[in-house]
């Protein structure tokens, strides 16, 4: 638990949190390698984003061990944020369709970037 | 015996004490990463609502990142590197607040000076990146040859300010091992608090990389 000498933890926990951040960034990685599309992609990117997430916090950042205070006056805030884009998604499908029908639908001709 | 769960919670924020039983610099730091949450949120939802409201097509990152060493382009292979240096000055840091508590001043400063270094590589790369994207594709924050115009503003705010709190990650820790190692916490009763307090700013850095990552690369 947290105390007056800080957060003081064996090296093994630390160990094994970094080998699981490699092996979930590899993974997420390999999402985009092996070309995976649609729902399965955005699901498998968001799993990997929240448990890489979930873990920085938790253990390299010790909250795991704060009290509970910090933890809802930390983590609850940023919880407005959802909020925030159910709005924005609204008002990104209003404009994307406010200008199909006032401009009509692109006429954008991509060129292919290129390689070096 | 002080009180758990949400007693502990009424307990902390009530009693004639301070609410958070940590050093006051801990505290401000965990409020100012608050407060810096927000800050790459805004960016990260403009960012989603320029992607829903273009009706052009978004350039695909995957395509766009991709780089070639000699054959084919291997996609968004300087960004995978890129995530795992971080990934390992996560950890590398993590290590050098564990030898601070323990007072081992050698062990500390250099675990911090790898995590400064590696940070300081994050940054060269990135800097790489932005020559890559500007130069050969022809990519600016009005336009690009790609897609959707709103790309490069996008990129640009993104990573430029999350480049921006690496450079100054990197500056800070710097300053606090120079201290560790040249006795300045000896002086000061031996408190190596500050290293836990910079290592929760660089954790910090990390993890909005792998919003970054998440939602601009992989998406």
């Amino acid at each position: 638990m947290a105390s007056e000498e800080g957060q003081q933890h064996p090296l093994s926990v630390y160990f094994w949190i970094w080998g699981l951040l490699f092996v979930l960034s590899f993974f997420s990685y390999m999402v985009d390698y092996m070309n995976l599309q649609g729902t399965l992609r955005w699901t498998l990117i968001l799993v990997f984003m929240f448990l890489k997430a979930g873990f920085i916090i938790a253990i390299f950042m010790h909250m795991q061990w704060e009290r509970l205070a910090l933890k809802l006056a930390i983590l609850g805030p940023p919880a407005a944020i959802l909020v925030l884009i159910w709005l924005m998604a609204l008002e990104g499908n209003y404009v994307e369709e406010t200008r199909v029908e006032y401009y009509g639908e692109s006429t954008f001709e991509p060129q292919a970037p290129p390689h070096h | 015996m002080e009180p758990s769960g949400t007693q502990g919670v009424v307990s902390d924020f009530s009693r004639d004490k301070q609410v958070f039983g940590m050093p006051w610099g801990k505290a401000m730091m965990w409020i100012f990463l608050l407060s810096d949450t927000f800050i790459f949120s805004c960016f990260l939802v403009s960012y989603m609502t320029v992607r829903i409201g273009t009706t052009d097509p978004w350039p695909v990152p995957s395509e766009v990142f991709a780089l070639s060493f000699g054959g084919d382009p291997i996609p968004l292979i300087l960004i995978a590197i890129m995530t795992f240096i971080l990934i390992t000055s996560s950890g590398t840091m993590a290590m050098a607040v564990n030898m601070g508590y323990r007072k081992d001043r050698n062990k500390t400063f250099w675990l911090m000076a790898a995590t400064a270094l590696l940070g300081a590589s994050f940054v060269g790369m990135q800097a790489f990146e932005w020559t890559k994207l500007i130069v050969d594709e022809g990519v600016r924050p009005w336009s690009n040859p790609m897609g959707a115009a709103q790309f490069g503003a996008s990129f640009f705010m993104i990573t430029g300010f999350h480049g921006l709190h690496v450079s100054a990650g990197v500056i800070y820790l710097m300053v606090v091992a120079a201290r560790v190692r040249n006795g300045f916490y000896e002086k000061r009763g031996g408190n190596y608090e500050i290293v836990e307090i910079a290592g929760l700013y660089w954790h910090f850095v990390d993890l909005v990389w792998v919003f970054i990552f998440a939602f601009f690369y992989l998406w």
